[in-house]
């Protein structure tokens, strides 16, 4: 990835690098049906019924998404309806993506099996459990900007990439993008939900004295 | 605005075809239709209002609500000659009715008398193919005022020491500081620079029927709601179409500039959203299209006249691409700054617009003051490089620093290099079976080495300003571009330039060519005031050829 691609200029890198860039060229027009249904789907008092997980599929997923951005004493992604989004992403645009997340899953449960054995999958595992079994499928991946670990399940670094890119798309988009939930990922990460503000906008700005030219002229140095 | 709403037949000639309607294409058909043409401008893209625009990422960044699509309109890159390009996404521009000025940042800073001679003043530099511009910033000025006040620009005359010449102030005042403009206050002048209110072509104060920013946080990227941000679409585009002789007309993708067998073109052909070709006719045809689309239509204009591609006997269609150097620095504070509050861009410093030779390179850049992350991009890309990827840690420090962040950017000066550039991938096609658009890109090794020193600099500024933690991207060789400038440039030699200073071909007498394609130098990063200056300047001269009877005759 080039990282002097710019924040300011490329939207390619604003949503998250090359690999981001990929996923989103390669996902156009399904988005916005998953987006809406997700907002539909989140909204409804009833949860919708799930179109492309299986109850086992979304329930692990559950689990993944809420050890990816945990609940704590603001909400995470199970507060912002993440699995929803995802759901209805299998379906359309990420359709593609489907046999990543099987086979990921799959991993995932062989994985929690060998560290903890007796443990059936890894919803069942316990806290502690559920960060150690992420923190060795993570470990030297790419998340960590090393080289994939040998010996883990064949397809987990992959899914879990892919995973943590929706995630964070499902817990911070706007939510006309279908995501965070009654704004719950902005008010984890302090993102007051208005549209419109009027200075000052913070600490630093409160008490701005008004413009004045540099003390001692200004002068050419 | 209906009302004088015009269309013509495409039998018809008009006075004027206009391709694209962005940031010059914008200006022209304003300009040439109050002068009494009939002007028609053809857009690729939709026409989009305000009630359109949304602040869904998704639709923005995913679905290219207001770009190009790498999809339908694949790019292939390349760094030399002598690599096979390959499909990437490579290059973004605008492709709606007011084009990139729809989405961009709104940073409207002006050219300095250095950059139309830089060359006579340093010399030639090895790897670099550098020329003087045939204008000068005194004959650019009086538009670059009128950029300001009719576009719409917010900013504080002679708060910059470096600023050049004015003849008159900007019609608002400044947009409200924000936090990083206070931070980067204190820091910058902690060191002795000179930091200042940044231009922005962002309305200050409501005008010309047109709302004042309301700080909604979604401005970088996305369509403005209330017409606060001054793009071609809002600004004059209405005033295009208000005069009662322009018609503009979307959804139609022009790929031939079509030629009689004098040399003389005719019009522009296109698809319209069915696909169905047309020839639209006129007396004369201006590109504006920007620095990739404008040569890739002339080297797909080829003809026995003309092989290698239209008004190209200089071979220089397509070259000298100058993208603009840059990086970002982020800095971390103690308590909340609520920068995404807002527009991006709140102070500007242009004490190294001309750095010291001595310093073992040329050029020279600006920094600006900035937060321009949606909330997913920072989760993305905001995060210091060393932060947990996932877990309590990750949302701890999304938690702790979404709001205590800001941006120094860095913006520098592109060296021209004759292999930069676009031209057609032989075998890469768009979604209309046309040559796809060849990137052929590698930085001159003087713009890393000037961008690493900015980009240290700017480090500085973060520590004076008492940061809690600072970092920053690497300086590394660009493989995506969006300032796309310099690929047709102006120039008084037929034989090293492909327009005169007039906007004029050297090869054909009723082709034009205004855009960032027309610049010979790169400036130091903010190339759309100075385009929409020469946009209201080639409108001038433009009037005064086809009023003497040089254009048609």
């Amino acid at each position: 990835m080039n990282s002097s691609q710019s924040a300011r200029r490329d939207f390619l890198q604003l949503l998250g690098g090359t690999a981001g860039a990929a996923w989103l060229s390669a996902q156009w027009p399904g988005v916005l049906v998953a987006a809406q249904h997700a907002h539909n789907a989140v909204k409804a008092k009833q949860p919708a019924a799930f179109e492309v997980l299986t109850a086992d599929q979304a329930r692990e997923l559950d689990a993944l998404t809420a050890c990816l951005i945990p609940t704590d004493d603001s909400p995470g992604a199970r507060e912002a309806g993440v699995v929803y989004f995802l759901d209805r992403a299998l379906k359309t645009f990420a359709a593609e993506d489907l046999p990543t997340y099987k086979k990921g899953l799959d991993a995932v449960q062989q994985f929690t099996g060998e560290l903890f054995p007796g443990v059936p999958r890894f919803s069942a595992a316990n806290p502690e459990q559920q960060i150690k079994i992420l923190t060795e499928l993570t470990a030297d991946s790419d998340l960590q900007k090393g080289v994939p670990r040998r010996g883990l399940p064949p397809g987990t670094t992959d899914f879990i990439q892919t995973l943590r890119f929706q995630t964070i798309i499902g817990f911070l988009v706007d939510p006309s993008g279908g995501g965070n939930r009654e704004f719950a990922g902005w008010k984890a990460i302090g993102r007051d939900p208005a549209y419109s503000f009027t200075a000052p906008f913070g600490f630093y700005d409160k008490d701005y004295p008004g413009w004045q030219a540099a003390p001692g002229g200004t002068e050419k140095k | 605005m209906t009302q004088g709403k015009v269309t013509y037949k495409t039998a018809e000639e008009v006075d004027f075809v206009i391709v694209g309607s962005g940031a010059s294409g914008g200006v022209l058909a304003k300009e040439l239709s109050t002068n009494g043409f009939r002007v028609v401008v053809l857009e690729q893209g939709p026409y989009l209002h305000e009630e359109d625009f949304t602040h869904d990422e998704i639709k923005i960044f995913n679905e290219h609500f207001l770009t190009n699509n790498p999809k339908t309109q694949p790019a292939t890159f390349r760094k030399t000659p002598a690599d096979t390009a390959k499909a990437q996404p490579c290059v973004m521009y605008g492709r709606c009715v007011g084009g990139s000025s729809v989405h961009f940042t709104a940073n409207y800073w002006r050219l300095h008398d250095i950059d139309f001679h830089e060359h006579s003043k340093t010399g030639d530099i090895p790897g670099a193919n550098c020329a003087d511009w045939p204008i000068t910033y005194a004959d650019l000025e009086p538009y670059y005022t009128k950029v300001e006040w009719e576009v719409g620009v917010s900013g504080l005359a002679g708060a910059s020491p470096f600023d050049p010449p004015r003849s008159k102030p900007y019609p608002m005042p400044p947009l409200p500081v924000k936090g990083c403009g206070v931070l980067f206050e204190r820091g910058a002048r902690k060191l002795g620079y000179h930091p200042y209110p940044a231009p922005m072509a962002i309305l200050s104060k409501p005008r010309a029927g047109r709302s004042a920013c309301d700080n909604c946080g979604f401005c970088l990227g996305f369509g403005c709601e209330i017409g606060a941000k001054s793009s071609s679409l809002a600004s004059v585009i209405p005033l295009a179409e208000k005069t009662g002789r322009c018609e503009i007309r979307p959804n139609s993708y022009v790929h031939r500039i079509e030629m009689d067998k004098n040399g003389r073109a005719v019009g522009a052909v296109y698809f319209d959203a069915q696909r169905n070709a047309h020839l639209q006719r006129a007396k004369a045809v201006i590109l504006a299209a920007n620095g990739a689309e404008t040569p890739r239509l002339l080297l797909l204009s080829t003809s026995s006249q003309f092989p290698n591609g239209l008004a190209n006997s200089s071979g220089y269609v397509g070259r000298n691409l100058m993208p603009n150097s840059n990086v970002v620095a982020c800095g971390i504070f103690d308590e909340p700054i609520n920068d995404y509050k807002g527009f991006a861009v709140s102070r500007v410093m242009h004490d190294f617009y001309e750095v010291d030779p001595k310093l073992g390179f040329y050029g020279g850049g600006g920094l600006d003051a900035r937060y321009d992350f949606t909330p997913v991009a920072f989760a993305l890309n905001g995060l210091p490089p060393d932060t947990p990827k996932w877990g309590k840690e990750f949302k701890k420090a999304l938690s702790q620093n979404f709001a205590r962040t800001f941006e120094i950017f860095c913006h520098g000066t592109s060296l021209p290099v004759e292999s930069n550039g676009f031209s057609l991938d032989p075998d890469v096609k768009d979604a209309w079976g046309l040559p796809a658009l060849r990137l052929t890109f590698r930085d001159h090794p003087n713009d890393l080495k000037m961008t690493e020193w900015m980009r240290d600099r700017a480090l500085e500024i973060f520590d004076a300003a008492g940061a809690k933690t600072k970092w920053s991207n690497p300086v590394t060789e660009q493989q995506f571009v969006v300032h796309l400038l310099g690929t047709c440039r102006m120039g008084n030699d037929a034989k090293s330039s492909v327009i005169n200073a007039d906007h004029r071909t050297h090869d054909v007498k009723n082709l034009f060519l205004c855009d960032g394609s027309s610049m010979v130098t790169s400036g130091r990063g903010q190339p759309t005031m100075t385009i929409q200056a020469l946009a209201y300047r080639a409108a001038d001269r433009i009037t005064a050829l086809a009023k003497r009877g040089e254009i048609s005759a």
